[in-house]
């Protein structure tokens, strides 16, 4: 007797849980411009991208507080694709189609770019990708924030090879084993070739995510730095494998007056779980510190710590990049008066957004832009000390002029309306 | 009023011996100005040196720290030791240098007194490190430590000189040569000396060749490193010398190479056992697939993370007793974690390995996710006590201690079940359950009891595992998923029921792994070592030392 009751408020309440989120959903649309965060908050890339989730929450509120965007609030839609390159795209696909943002803030590696690319383009969404990254890619899409190579890799290098650096003549590669150190390495080993390197004194090793036993690696860095001439190790390691990297360099005596290396995925985030003292004098090559003393950086600091409740927490580049990036999207939608995604990405470039080191960054053609290049050396505090800067901003170039299959390649979406077009054979290239 | 007449010998002496005294407070006077010449001299290049730190600027403070580091000057050493420790400031408007003491007071740099004019506090700065000079630090306390007191001081400086091979500090690495007699300082002078020598062109050849022999039976990579930049030297006897030498060299350090591999794999061996032996125990007795044994020994990791935490709050005196506290904490926490996913879950699901395997997969989710939840995902700081920091050498190999103390303590754990499985009554009715359960059910031992209780044993060992491994990997809530797969590796490859197969199976994965590293990669060789046991079990379903008799059933 009580089965068709049941029944009948089973259904009853299925419509109701059916019904109720497509009527909110429908008012939330008309309300608030949702912004997508796509990092990863579990799994191995956790230490770096957590943070980047919290400053992109930090925007939103700031820029609700000014009065949001175009008259309605920023809400913003995090979600966590746990450190999994294909859930990225999951993630990234359930932001646009489902949540209908309008843009999105998120990954961090390579692989996981690589992953929601597609998505992006099929959907026709905004991503800002704040990381620094190996180059070889420019799409429509896409806004990389982050440095290109020679804005971080190549400019490094030459700092060790140059007599501050220590006029380095044997290099380590180090890296994870996924696209981006692989293609980075690649320029690199042509770069390093290019200045005269032979061969015999580059070393290139590569490692899984997660890799924590470094006694044999640490061990063939210190045979090979054992040759009579000065070694340095360029370090593409990412996530936490960086943690028992520096341990084991700690642990076997490997000093920075020794044997330098200089990291590109290694920040103050990434040091704030770590004892720094071992580690005085290794380097890292961004964009931004959070030691510059600079008053918007100051500012930026103190703005951050007050909203994450905690003093210790720290900023970094791809923090900075986030603040660019989310300001450029910011006036972009202002300038033409709707999130619609074809105008924005049309409007994009040219438009400027202050940095945090007392410049003034610009969006170019090419969907990168410009940034200054600082080399730091870690203190043992777990900050970097400036050791070397660019006098100016260094336009980002995505397309490698030291890899045969790049070198005559250029990115223009204004005139060329082409990521990759050939300047010698004068056509669009197709995909990268 | 002398005349030749009068210039007897004896006269001849008084006079010159009056003319001596009355020259000798000239000599004296000409003495003490030489004296106070060679020391304004020296005082001047000095001073003359000290502006060159106000410059802010790398290569300027560098060619400013060789100045003072070769001008002899006694206030050297504490200008160069001020700049070492970021305590040498300068004022960006007047240029002025001065020495910041510890408690706030600036000194005067060229007599180490408090300043007379000091500037306000705000305005200084302090004169930057890079890289490149702190190399140049070291070279320069180098040879100005050599006479210290403090023989750890006296051995680093010599291993300085011996690294920059400064030609300048000969005269003092001689003087402290003579007066050396500690035999293993000694020994690192005298090898500072040679490597001076060598790089010394000027120096006879002989010198040299007697001088590259020295290093020669050095025998190490920075011996090696010397001898390889001979190679172009202009003189036929060196480079023949050198040539033999790196060839020596390279066969003793070939062999070193060697044993450090198995040190490696030693270490690595050990882990793979303490991570596995607790999973061999559960899967011996019980047959059951426990994919949740990750977990346990995640949650003695981060147990050992709480015991810290506790300690560094209130009692931050135990934090080199705080792994001792974990240990037994760990075993308890994860033994009982065990003991009730045994009682709550597996006990219903016995002579079903499909079922128990996906029922301790969703286990392991729901711990991971519940330390997630109570942690949070970011990875977790677990330190090191001191005695786990570092590293000594034996020979020629590096010997890190946390390594060390992992392989002293798997190989303790190992001995102790062991012990708990001969000598215990607990021990004998589980190796009885093992060989055979109906068998030993009809004897009267209890079996449902030795389950729970074996399950929590090979959990609590995970969890004692755990606090191990924290030492040396990242403490996050993906941390068992690391060493699962690992775990099950070793467990099959070494066969059930004999916790020998499991250490047989774990050192040799170990030195498999560690052998194949240097030339395949760290990626390729995990890839070999699993296609080799893939391939092994197809011959040898059971593993290496499988259980004879009765096949364990359920």
């Amino acid at each position: 007797m009580f089965k068709p009751i049941r029944r009948l408020i089973g259904s009853l309440a299925a419509a109701a849980a059916i019904a109720l989120p497509l009527a909110t959903g429908a008012q939330a649309a008309d309300d608030t411009i949702k912004v997508g965060i796509l990092h990863s908050l579990s799994g191995t890339m956790a230490i770096s991208e957590t943070t980047l989730k919290d400053v992109m929450l930090m925007l939103i509120a700031e820029q609700n507080a000014k009065g949001g965007l175009l008259g309605k609030k920023l809400e913003p839609v995090v979600v966590d694709p746990a450190s999994d390159w294909p859930t990225f795209a999951e993630k990234a696909r359930e932001l646009i189609s489902q949540d209908h943002v309008a843009v999105v803030f998120g990954c961090w590696t390579s692989s996981s770019r690589k992953s929601v690319l597609p998505v992006f383009k099929e959907l026709n969404s905004i991503l800002f990708y704040p990381v620094q990254y190996e180059g070889q890619e420019s799409e429509r899409n896409v806004f990389y924030t982050g440095a290109a190579p020679n804005q971080q890799a190549i400019p490094a290098v030459d700092y060790l090879m140059s007599e501050d650096g220590g006029s380095v003549k044997r290099w380590v590669l180090e890296g994870t084993d996924y696209v981006y150190p692989r293609t980075t390495n690649k320029i690199l080993e042509a770069y390093l070739i290019s200045k005269g390197v032979k061969p015999e004194d580059i070393m290139i090793n590569y490692t899984p995510f997660g890799f924590s036993d470094w006694q044999t690696e640490v061990s063939k860095i210190k045979a090979f730095g054992s040759a009579g001439k000065k070694t340095a190790v360029v370090s593409t390691i990412n996530g936490d494998a960086n943690v028992p990297f520096y341990k084991e360099l700690g642990n076997q005596g490997i000093k920075a007056t020794d044997i330098p290396v200089v990291a590109f995925s290694v920040g103050e985030e990434e040091l704030a779980g770590l004892d720094a003292k071992p580690l005085v004098g290794h380097l890292a090559a961004w964009n931004y510190f959070e030691s510059i003393d600079t008053p918007a950086n100051k500012k930026f600091i103190a703005d951050w710590h007050k909203f994450i409740g905690k003093d210790t927490r720290t900023t970094n580049d791809p923090m900075e990049a986030h603040y660019i990036g989310f300001n450029m999207w910011v006036k972009a939608v202002e300038k033409v008066g709707t999130t619609d995604a074809d105008k924005v990405i049309d409007a994009l470039p040219g438009i400027t957004a202050p940095n945090l080191t007392g410049g003034v960054s610009e969006m170019l053609p090419n969907h990168h832009i410009t940034k200054p290049v600082f080399i730091g050396e870690i203190r043992a505090d777990g900050q970097f000390d400036v050791v070397w800067q660019t006098k100016g901003l260094v336009p980002g170039s995505p397309w490698s002029p030291y890899l045969p299959e790049s070198k005559d390649l250029t990115a223009d979406w204004v005139k060329l309306k082409c990521g990759n077009y050939n300047t010698v054979t004068k056509t669009c290239g197709g995909s990268s | 009023m002398a005349d030749a007449a009068s210039l007897t010998p004896a006269v001849g002496l008084k006079n010159s011996m009056r003319a001596l005294r009355r020259l000798l407070p000239l000599i004296a006077l000409a003495l003490a100005l030489f004296a106070a010449a060679s020391g304004a001299a020296r005082a001047d290049a000095f001073s003359d040196a000290l502006p060159g730190f106000a410059e802010d600027s790398f290569s300027a403070t560098d060619t400013a720290l060789k100045a003072v580091a070769t001008s002899g000057n006694p206030q050297a050493k504490a200008v160069i030791t001020a700049l070492q420790n970021s305590a040498l400031v300068f004022d960006p408007d007047s240029k002025a240098v001065f020495i910041k003491a510890d408690d706030g007071t600036l000194l005067d740099p060229t007599t180490g007194k408090p300043a007379a004019n000091p500037p306000s506090a705000d305005n200084l700065q302090a004169v930057r490190l890079n890289n490149r000079i702190r190399g140049a630090l070291d070279d320069a306390l180098g040879a100005l430590t050599l006479s210290s007191p403090d023989r750890a001081t006296r051995l680093a400086a010599a291993d300085t000189v011996f690294k920059s091979r400064q030609a300048s500090a000969v005269p003092a690495l001689k003087a402290a040569i003579a007066k050396e007699t500690d035999p293993e300082v000694k020994r690192a002078m005298l090898d500072a000396e040679a490597a001076a020598t060598i790089t010394d062109t000027n120096a006879a050849d002989a010198d040299r060749v007697a001088a590259v022999n020295v290093i020669r039976d050095r025998a190490d990579p920075d011996a090696l490193a010397l001898l390889t930049g001979l190679s172009s030297d202009p003189s036929q006897a060196v480079r023949d010398a050198a040539a033999a030498g790196v060839a020596s060299i390279k066969n003793a350090l070939a062999i070193w190479g060697v044993v450090q591999n198995l040190w490696y794999a030693l270490s690595l061996g050990s882990v793979l056992l303490l991570a596995a032996i607790g999973l061999a125990i559960t899967f011996g007795v019980m047959g059951v697939i426990n994919m949740a044994h990750g977990e346990m020994v995640m949650l003695g990791a981060y147990t050992t993370f709480v015991v810290q935490a506790i300690i560094r709050a209130h009692a931050p005196w135990l934090f080199d007793w705080s792994l001792a506290i974990a240990i037994p904490l760990a075993f308890l926490v994860s033994g009982a974690v065990g003991v009730i996913i045994e009682r709550g879950i597996i006990r219903f699901l016995y002579g079903r390995p499909l079922e128990t395997l996906l029922a301790t997969w969703g286990v392991s989710l729901i711990l991971q996710q519940g330390v997630r939840t109570i942690f949070g995902p970011d990875n977790q700081q677990v330190g090191n006590p001191s005695w786990m920091s570092g590293a000594f050498q034996a020979g020629n190999i590096t010997i890190t201690y946390n390594r060390m103390w992992i392989i002293v303590f798997s190989f303790a754990v190992f001995i102790l079940l062991l012990g708990v499985l001969r000598f215990t009554r607990f021990g004998l009715q589980t190796r009885a359950v093992t060989q055979n359960r109906s068998m030993a059910s009809a004897m009267g031992i209890r079996t449902p009891w030795v389950d729970a209780l074996t399950f929590g044993l090979g959990s609590g060992i995970a969890g004692i595992a755990g606090v191990a491994l924290s030492q040396i990997d990242n403490v996050s809530p993906n941390l068992g998923q690391s060493y699962i797969i690992d775990s099950f590796m070793v467990v099959v490859f070494g066969g059930v029921g004999n916790l020998w197969g499991t250490l047989i199976a774990a050192m040799s994965l170990g030195v498999a792994n560690k052998l194949l590293e240097p030339f395949a990669g760290a990626v390729l060789g995990k890839i070999v070592v699993l296609v080799f046991i893939i391939l092994f079990i197809q011959k040898r379903p059971r593993g290496l030392f499988a259980l004879k008799g009765r096949a364990v059933e359920a």
